[in-house]
C-alpha cells in the first residue's frame, strides 16, 4: 500500500488566506496516517485553528492540494462534503454546544444527523455521558454546566459516532490539570481503537504525557517537523518519537 | 470515567440518512405561534380568499349577464302617431320574421312597455298622453355581428325612419368591461399578496437563519447536509403556514359569507348572478394550501441559498 493510499489526510503545498489579507498558512504539506496520535503546537496566532478549520472542512484552502479519506477535497462537489464530515469528530475550542439542547441531545446530535434511530442511540449516548462523568447531568442545558462539564459534553459529542479522525482544538484549555489528564487518556483510548487523533495545544506538559505522539509545529503559518511526523514512515524509536 | 469508551464498539452508519421529524425540529428553539409568521400568513390568506372570492363572483356575474342577454336585441320604433307606429311595427316584424339572422321575435305589448317605464313616467292618465315607443324583442343567430345588425337597421329604416336596433350586448359591453377590469384588479391584488407573502416568509426564514446561525453551523460541521438543515426550517414554516392558512381561510370565508348576505338583501337579479358555486368554494379552500406550498418552497430556497455560502 502506498503512502498516498493509506493516508487519512494529505496536504500538499496548501496556502490559506482570508479575503485579500496575507496568507495565514503558507506551503503546508503533511500526511496523517490512521491510528496515529498527533499534536499540533505553536504559539497563539501561529495558525493552529486555521489549520484545524481546513482539517474539519470548515474552510477550503486558497491554494494547494488536499485529500481526505482518499478523496480530493478541492475538486469534490460541495454536496459530498457532509459524508466526509460524518467520518470526523471535532472538539471546538469554544465547545460550540447547542444552547437550547440538553447534554444528552447535544451528544446525540451526530448520531441523529447520521440517521441513527432513537431506540439505537439512547443507550450509547447515556453510556458516553456516564463515561465522561456526566451521567447525572444528561438533562442539563449547557448554560447550567461548568466550563469543564461543557468541555466533556463537547468531547463526548465528538467521539460518540466513533470517528475515523478526531480533531480537537485546545481541548484541555478550560479544565484543571487532573481533568486534562483524564481527557487525554480518553483520546488515547480512542486512538488505541484506531482513530487518528489530532490535538492542537500549546501545553508541552500535556504533550510529554503521550510519549508515542507525533508533533507538528506551526510558526507564523509555516509548519515544521520536529518529530518526523510529516515524513513517511514517521521516524520513530522503539520507546517513542525521536525528537 | 471508566477505562473503555462505551459507545465506540459500534460503528455508526454514516450515510446521508434523513434527519427529520420532531427531533430535527427541536434544533430551532421556537415557540409555536410565538413569531409573526402565522399571523402574517393568516392576514395574507384572508385577503387573498376575499380577493379570489370577489374575482370569482365577478366572473360568475359577467358570465350570467352575458348568458342572459347574449344574442338578444330590441327594435325601438318611435313615432308619435299611434296608428302609424303600430303599422310600422307590424311591417318591420314581418320583415324580420323572414330574415335568417332573427331566430325569435316577440312584439312587446304596450302595457308591458308602460310597466317598464312606470318608475320614470308614473301611471294613469298622464302616461297615457305620452306616446310610447313600440318595442320588438329579437333573439339573433349567434353569427350575427355588428355589421349585420347595421345592415338590418338600414333595411328596417325603409319602413320606419326612426326605428333603431339596440343590441343588448352593446349596452352591456361597458358593464362587462368594468367587471373584467375589476377581475384583473382582483387577480393583480392576489399576485401582490402572494409576493408580499413570499417576502414575509423570506424575511422570516432569513431572520430564523440569523438567530440560529450557531446551531446551523454546528449541525453543518457535524455532517448535516443542506437538505437536512433546510428540512428543519421547512417543517417549522409548514406548521406556521398551516395554522396561519386555516385561520386566514376562516376569516376570508367569513367575510365573503357576510358580504354575500348583504348583497343578497339587495334582491337584485344581476347581483344574484354573482353568487359562488360549490366549485368556487373548493377553489377558495385551496388558497391556504397554495400559501403553505409557497411558504415552504420559499423557506427552502432561502435556507439553501444561505447555506451555500458555507463550505
Amino acid at each position: 500500500m502506498s503512502a498516498k493510499e493509506s493516508a487519512i489526510v494529505q496536504f500538499d503545498n496548501v496556502g490559506l488566506r482570508y479575503g485579500t489579507e496575507r496568507e495565514v498558512l503558507s506551503n503546508i504539506s503533511f500526511t496523517l496516517f490512521p491510528g496515529r496520535f498527533y499534536f499540533l503546537t505553536g504559539a497563539s496566532g501561529a495558525g493552529k485553528t486555521s489549520l484545524l478549520k481546513l482539517l474539519y472542512l470548515a474552510q477550503r484552502p486558497s491554494r494547494g492540494g488536499m485529500r481526505m479519506f482518499g478523496a480530493d477535497v478541492i475538486t469534490m462537489p460541495r454536496g459530498d462534503l457532509p459524508g466526509l464530515r460524518r467520518r470526523m469528530g471535532v472538539v471546538f475550542q469554544d465547545f460550540r454546544l447547542v444552547d437550547h439542547l440538553s447534554a444528552f441531545d447535544n451528544v446525540a446530535l451526530p448520531l441523529r444527523v447520521s440517521g441513527v434511530r432513537e431506540s439505537d442511540l439512547t443507550g450509547p449516548v447515556n453510556d458516553m455521558l456516564e463515561w465522561v462523568g456526566l451521567g447525572h447531568r444528561a438533562d442539563a442545558r449547557p448554560a447550567t454546566l461548568s466550563g469543564g462539564e461543557q468541555q466533556r459534553v463537547a468531547i463526548a459529542r465528538a467521539v460518540i459516532a466513533r470517528p475515523e479522525i478526531l480533531v480537537a482544538d485546545e481541548p484541555t484549555g478550560n479544565v484543571d490539570p487532573e481533568m486534562a489528564l483524564k481527557l487525554l487518556r480518553l483520546f488515547e483510548a480512542l486512538n488505541r481503537l484506531g482513530t487518528t487523533v489530532v490535538v492542537a495545544t500549546h501545553d508541552y506538559q500535556l504533550i510529554r504525557k503521550v510519549p508515542d505522539s507525533l508533533i507538528m509545529r506551526l510558526d507564523k503559518g509555516t509548519l515544521s517537523d520536529p518529530t518526523g511526523a510529516l515524513r513517511y514512515p514517521p521516524k520513530r524509536t522503539s520507546g517513542g518519537v525521536e525528537a | 470515567m471508566t477505562q473503555k469508551p462505551p459507545a465506540l464498539g459500534r460503528a455508526v452508519d454514516r450515510g446521508l440518512a434523513p434527519f427529520r421529524g420532531r427531533r430535527a425540529a427541536s434544533l430551532l428553539p421556537r415557540t409555536r405561534l410565538g413569531g409573526p409568521v402565522p399571523w402574517v400568513i393568516a392576514i395574507m390568506v384572508a385577503l387573498t380568499v376575499l380577493a379570489a372570492g370577489g374575482a370569482l363572483a365577478l366572473s360568475n356575474l359577467a358570465a350570467s349577464a352575458r348568458g342572459d342577454l347574449a344574442g338578444s336585441a330590441t327594435v325601438q320604433i318611435i313615432e308619435a302617431d299611434d296608428d302609424l307606429r303600430a303599422e310600422q311595427a307590424r311591417r318591420i316584424a314581418g320583415l324580420l320574421r323572414e330574415d335568417p339572422a332573427v331566430t325569435e321575435l316577440r312584439m312587446v305589448p304596450e302595457s308591458e312597455v308602460a310597466e317598464l317605464l312606470e318608475p320614470w313616467l308614473g301611471s294613469g292618465e298622464a302616461v297615457e298622453a305620452v306616446p310610447l315607443p313600440a318595442l320588438i324583442d329579437l333573439q339573433l343567430a349567434r353569427e350575427v355581428d355588428d355589421a349585420a345588425l347595421e345592415e338590418l337597421e338600414t333595411r328596417i329604416a325603409a319602413y320606419a325612419p326612426s326605428a333603431r336596433i339596440d343590441s343588448q350586448e352593446t349596452w352591456l359591453a361597458p358593464v362587462l368591461d368594468a367587471l373584467r377590469t375589476l377581475q384583473w384588479m382582483a387577480l393583480a391584488l392576489i399576485a401582490l399578496l402572494a409576493f408580499a407573502g413570499i417576502a414575509a416568509v423570506w424575511l422570516a426564514a432569513r431572520n430564523a437563519l440569523g438567530g440560529n446561525r450557531d446551531t446551523i453551523e454546528i449541525v453543518h460541521l457535524l455532517g448535516g447536509s443542506d437538505a437536512q438543515i433546510a428540512s428543519v426550517f421547512q417543517r417549522s414554516i409548514l406548521l406556521d403556514a398551516l395554522v396561519g392558512g386555516l385561520l386566514g381561510l376562516v376569516l376570508g370565508a367569513g367575510a365573503i359569507v357576510l358580504l354575500a348576505g348583504r348583497f343578497a338583501a339587495l334582491d337584485s337579479g344581476m347581483v344574484a348572478g354573482g353568487s359562488l358555486s360549490a366549485v368556487d368554494w373548493v377553489i377558495l379552500a385551496m388558497v391556504p394550501l397554495f400559501a403553505v406550498v409557497i411558504a415552504v418552497y420559499t423557506a427552502r430556497m432561502t435556507v439553501l441559498a444561505s447555506l451555500r455560502k458555507l463550505l
